[in-house]
């Protein structure tokens, strides 16, 4: 299983990396970490002719608090996410989905804007940056823009980001002192895709859920928020039987497709 | 170490160092210079006639050296690849041969092949190919396959019917009378990709003016792919080696002769280079066989006590596109379903049917795990509907030690064992009355614990050559040559071929118990046709019972001749020589002894060994046992299904087995785990699927499921030990045993977790999915 | 289209032009001539090829040597010291942690970033450790028997235990 043959540039600036974008037009691709990538190149599935490597420009692989956000550069791997302090006391919810995603070796090179810019609906980052309702920094030829993550995640497979483009960072407003978020993911086995994972963040006023964000892995084209459980479990006190009620409305806004280890119910 | 110690001692293994290190060398780490790479161009249809294949884009490629296709080759082939009898003398089958000409039965199957400087090259040219077809409907569904309107595989044949054969005895139709309970049910064995970490590979060097050919590949069967290069290829068997190096796992999928290695051979002698062909995951799970892949329907006939009476199971087998080399072998499934008990009445059939999928082969237990599947649950079966507890439905029904020698309806005979010993030890060491308690108090916490068991017996050794020559057209014993080298260390060559059984070491410890040589100076090779004479190679769980045993007797003969040789320079008469812990010496006078190293010596001082004795000190063994060896053992798993999910956790396995004399026990234990993993995987995770187009949609290590560390318990295993009375070790076979249990034992386990259901069966692979659907099929109203 | 590729691999240097297309593990199998690591699969799933790239463990076999370009290799043939082994590969014998011997390299590898990280593993962290790596032979039980005794000899303060031989 050996890739076609392609041409590859490793700039070390991010403007040098758009340039080359501008100027291969389509036929070029990003490699981030490469993993999900290489697997589809060495089967053939994807054949870019060249290769725009990222993985050299400096000053990508950072995680920062600056002023009530955390920002994460686009090249920083899940086990460093995994690893963070400051993500694991602010944002618990990434911590969680970085520890399950793929395994070690996975985790060691692949990279958050990686999977955010592959949109994987089975995705477990995606999902969180959902919830977490993540802003996605992008350089691109003109001026550089941010796309809230309700917008970044168009379809299977496709992100906003438009062929000359590179998501630079990402930026999650640091929830409140005594938020908590998880997320929980079901597979066959603990290194496979979610069949089906949530990502729940929440936050308590007293005794009262005050807010509540939920996101979805594997049941849809792309990660969804289940808006009817936020809902119901807003202003609730989260006694079992009002988790059991909103719980029931998870399906609501779900496509989920059958595949090999699961059918849609 | 002391001598006396060698049989039972957990010495380390001798292979791991290189292995350990990374310096152990597997087909594709043979060095080897100028060599050509092959690449196999594959049918991307499941039924299709090929209308034409254009090469010459390929061929103007950059590093090709050469591009054939089937009609190219076919002129070459002087026999199609081998089929053996394997119980069913009178089926039907195709000729084979290594690549498709006129019509393509599988996607997968060879169609062209790319010959050039670099595996990329090779590869680049693959897809410059431009083949046509004509696509045909493709059967992919056993009972169907055999429907009047269905497309044809084999029009030479003139349907996809191979074999529909019965194996019965005692009255059926009086055995259902006389039941009060009578039970029908349908089981699954899907089909099952093997998945050996190291896929196949072939390295191939034809000298064209020796016409001498050498071939590396990753076998379980150098001896076979011997003879039939020759045979197919057309050269004097004198003139081919092959050697199966370092090989990365079989499991059954690579017991065979491949096209594979008859085309890189071919193609090394088109255009006389080496050449390699390295077999990628991608082809793999399309090129190499798969397994089981079968239906069965059983009625079963029983007394409201639990007394069995019969049962009339029928084995739906599909053969894939062709029938493979063993590819019936998997009909001794219905053979052995009798199992460790006794019954009136069996009425087994198997039929045999194409599909337009890869073919089917042995794969690990081969039969055997089905016909422990179909005992086992038809054992569950029957506590279920009678009410009794499992354990003691198997109890009443066991064949007893005092039965021993049992010879079984189809007239198999059972070697030794007594099935109460291994089922006592592990309902002891589960604590079965203990869990039985925790798992009703679970039931009303709303979580659901079940247990499971099964009592095997299983036939290995595929040995005595008379009776494996009658049933499966291979006539197989066990080889061995032990020789003693001048200075007293010892060569001893093995029929066998192993991939990962440890027999460098363990047989190491059956020649040194033997000859009273320090096991370290003892060297045992294998895998090289070049080497000694032919041997049987490595399946079956065969290798211990047969060559391990033929190592021992060869040494025995050393021995012999050895005490000759030290009667003569000790003087004295041979009848009062004692050999013992490497030495000789005259009865009384130990003292006096004369070690085997100065025996070893003499034996090439020609002048110094008895007149009319022929130099050397050397023995050969080709062992033929009065009978199979027949291992058994008691597998328990607790298990806890999630109400919410679906999801299988197993909480605990104990197996205990027996498998006679156990020479190195630490192997032992190993062969085991591994083989109750397999087991597991096929029980939760593992299915080979086809889309409607024949397509493989599970064609990768992502979306095929083997089992990973998170994934299994760690195993509590003990054993008991009844010597086989059939060799003289008293040794049978490990390396099929825990897949043979492990299946079904997790299965009942499931299907006992979910009793509350009302479930009385779950399809494997239990998935969550299945699992989360049998529990919520009433609106989960049942619980 | 070539690309000029310098590493590090167990100490030594090597310097290659390489297709851009050349993955990790066909450089150091082919062009550094270290057949120690292996390819079980195409899709990552395996961890046959495992090695340590900058001190991380990684899959060489979805990682393109231009990527690995100025990168400090260790493979499975870097762990002995000469005859001496490594405690993890010792460890893997004493306790017959393989059988066909194929997985056992990127076993060893990840075992070894495991401990790294996680000197005193409990048996689960053990298994989530090795999740990637893929094991036919051994149903893993004397794999995770094996990195536990490795975790006592390369504890801090464990006496350093010279490798018993075969008898």
């Amino acid at each position: 299983m050996i890739p076609a043959a392609f041409d590859y540039v490793a700039p070390r600036t991010l403007p040098e990396a758009v340039a080359e974008l501008v100027q291969r037009g389509q036929e070029a691709k990003v490699l981030a970490g490469g993993h999900s990538l290489i697997p589809l190149m060495k089967l053939r599935l994807s054949t870019p002719s060249f290769l725009v490597d990222i993985g050299r420009i400096n000053n990508l692989n950072y995680i920062r608090e600056e002023d009530g956000h955390i920002a994460i550069g686009a090249l920083t791997t899940h086990h460093d996410i995994q690893l963070s302090e400051l993500i694991r006391r602010k944002l618990p919810l990434l911590s969680s989905a970085a520890s399950q995603i793929g395994d070690p070796q996975v985790r060691n090179r692949g990279t958050i804007g990686g999977a955010a810019a592959h949109a994987d609906p089975f995705g477990d980052f995606p999902t969180c940056l959902l919830a977490l309702e993540a802003d996605f920094i992008i350089a691109g030829p003109r001026e550089e823009r941010t796309i809230p993550a309700r917008d970044f995640f168009v379809d299977t497979f496709t992100s906003a980001l438009e062929p000359n483009e590179i998501l630079r960072e990402i930026r999650l407003v640091t929830p409140p002192e005594g938020s908590k978020g998880t997320y929980l993911k079901f597979s066959r086995r603990s290194q496979d895709w979610a069949i089906v994972a949530v990502a729940a963040q929440v936050s308590l006023s007293g005794h009262e859920v005050k807010n509540v964000a939920i996101g979805l892995t594997g049941m849809g084209s792309t990660p969804l928020r289940a808006r009817a459980v936020e809902q119901a479990l807003r202003g609730k006190a989260g006694h079992d039987d009002e988790i059991r009620a909103a719980a029931e409305k998870a399906a609501e806004g779900t496509n989920p497709q059958q595949d090999l280890n699961g059918s849609p119910d | 170490m002391a001598v006396s110690q060698m049989i039972g001692a957990s010495i380390k293994r001798r292979e791991d160092p290189r292995l350990v290190t990374g310096t152990g060398s597997y087909v594709d780490d043979i060095p080897q210079t100028a060599v050509v790479h092959m690449h196999v161009v594959r049918s991307t249809e499941a039924h299709a006639r090929i209308l034409s294949i254009e090469t010459g884009r390929a061929r103007e490629a950059d590093g090709v050296l050469a591009v054939f296709t089937g009609k190219d080759l076919k002129s070459e082939f002087n026999a199609p690849l081998p089929v053996t009898v394997c119980f069913v003398p009178d089926k039907k089958y195709p000729n084979h041969y290594p690549i498709a000409v006129d019509k393509v039965l599988y996607a997968g199957e060879p169609v062209a092949i790319v010959l050039a400087t670099s595996r990329a090259a090779a590869e680049d040219a693959g897809e410059r190919i431009d083949i046509r077809y004509e696509s045909l409907s493709p059967v992919l569904d056993i009972e169907k396959a055999i429907e009047k309107d269905a497309p044809v595989l084999h029009e030479e044949i003139g349907s996809n019917l191979s074999f529909d054969v019965k194996f019965a005895s005692g009255d059926i139709e009086a055995a259902f009378r006389e039941a009060d309970v009578k039970i029908k049910q349908r089981l699954i064995q899907q089909r099952l990709i093997p998945v050996a970490v190291e896929g196949r590979g072939v390295l191939a060097d034809y000298k064209p003016f020796t016409n001498k050919l050498t071939v590396y590949t990753s076998t379980q069967i150098p001896h076979f792919v011997k003879v039939w290069l020759a045979v197919i290829l057309g050269i004097s068997e004198s003139n081919v080696r092959v050697v199966a190096p370092e090989v990365g796992g079989g499991f059954g999928s690579k017991i065979r002769v491949y096209p594979e290695e008859i085309l890189t051979a071919l193609a090394s002698r088109r255009i006389g280079r080496p050449v390699k062909w390295i077999e990628d995951r991608n082809e793999n799970v399309k090129a190499t066989h798969h397994g089981r892949s079968q239906i069965w329907d059983v009625e079963i006939a029983a007394k409201k006590d639990g007394t069995l009476l019969g049962i009339r199971p029928t084995q739906w087998l599909d053969l894939g596109a062709y029938c493979s080399q063993f590819g019936t072998f998997q009909v001794l499934g219905v053979l052995v379903a009798q199992g460790a008990y006794k019954m009136k009445a069996f009425d087994g059939r198997s039929v045999g049917v194409f599909t337009n999928r890869t073919p089917t082969d042995a794969y690990r237990g081969a039969g055997r795990p089905e016909a422990t599947y179909l005992i086992e649950r038809v054992m569950d079966l029957i506590a279920r509907e009678t009410g009794l507890d499992p354990v003691e439905v198997r109890r009443k029904n066991f064949v007893r030690a005092e039965d021993q020698p049992f010879t079984t309806l189809l007239g198999l005979t059972y070697d030794s064992g007594d099935y109460t010993i291994t089922l006592d030890k592990a309902l002891e060491m589960v604590d079965y009355k203990g869990f039985r308690k925790e798992q009703a108090e679970k039931r009303k916490q709303g979580k659901y614990l079940g247990i499971g068991l099964a009592t095997y017996i299983e036939i290995c050794g595929l040995g005595p050559a008379a009776a494996t020559q009658a049933a499966t057209g291979v006539s197989l014993w066990g080889m061995s040559v032990v020789n003693l080298h001048f200075t007293g260390k010892a060569t001893v060559i093995i029929g066998s071929s192993p991939h990962g059984q440890g027999h460098e070491t363990t047989y190491a410890q059956v020649a040194s118990d033997v000859l009273g040589i320090p096991v370290e100076d003892i060297d045992v090779v294998h895998g090289d046709t070049a080497i000694g004479p032919m041997g049987m190679n490595t399946y079956g769980s065969r290798s211990t019972a047969l060559d391990g045993n033929a190592v021992h007797l060869s040494a025995m003969k050393v021995q012999e001749k050895a005490k000759k040789i030290a009667a003569h320079l000790l003087e004295a008469a041979e009848a009062d020589v004692v050999y013992e812990n490497g030495k000789a010496f005259v009865k009384g006078t130990p003292s006096k002894s004369i070690t085997i190293q100065e025996i070893a010596m003499a034996a090439f001082q020609t002048n110094r060994i008895p007149k009319g004795m022929e130099g050397g000190l050397e023995a050969t063994t080709f062992f033929d046992p009065s009978n199979f060896v027949w291992p058994f053992g008691a597998h328990i798993a607790v298990v806890e299904v999630d109400a919410d999910t679906g999801a299988t956790k197993i909480l605990r396995y104990v197996a205990v087995d027996d498998c006679g004399t156990r020479i190195n026990p630490m192997v032992v234990d190993g062969q085991l785990h591994g083989g109750i993993a397999q087991g597991i995987g096929q029980a939760l995770f593992e299915e080979a699927v086809y889309d409607e187009a024949g397509q493989l949609r599970s064609g990768s290590l992502t979306d095929y499921l083997i089992p990973a560390a998170p994934d299994v318990p760690s195993f509590e295993l003990a054993a008991t030990v009844t010597p086989s009375p059939v060799n003289p070790l008293g040794t049978k076979g490990i390396g099929e045993a825990g897949t043979i249990a492990s299946s079904v034992t997790v299965i009942n386990a499931i299907v006992d977790a979910l009793a509350p259901f009302g479930v009385k069966d779950v399809i494997m692979p239990a998935t969550p999915d299945k699992i989360w659907h049998l529990m919520h099929r009433n609106g989960g109203s049942n619980r | 289209m070539r690309r000029r590729v310098a590493v590090t691999i167990n100490g030594a240097k090597y310097e290659h032009e390489v297709e851009p297309r050349l993955l990790l593990v066909h450089y150091i199998r082919e062009l550094a001539g270290l057949t120690g690591t292996h390819v079980g699969c195409d899709t990552s799933n395996c961890g046959a090829c495992t090695v340590d790239v900058n001190g991380h463990s990684v899959k060489s076999c979805t990682m393109f040597a231009v990527q690995a370009d100025g990168a400090e290799i260790m493979t499975i043939e870097g762990l002995a010291k000469g005859t001496t082994l490594h405690p993890i590969q010792q460890a893997f014998w004493d306790e017959h942690g393989l059988q066909c011997g194929f997985c056992t390299p990127g076993m060893i590898m990840a075992a070894k970033q495991l401990l790294e990280r996680n000197p005193n593993p409990t048996e689960r962290e053990i298994r989530l450790g090795l999740e990637g790596n893929l094991c036919r032979c051994t149903g893993y039980h004397n794999i995770v028997k094996a990195i536990q005794a490795a975790a006592k000899v390369m504890a801090p303060g464990a006496e350093a235990k010279t490798p018993a031989s075969v008898s």
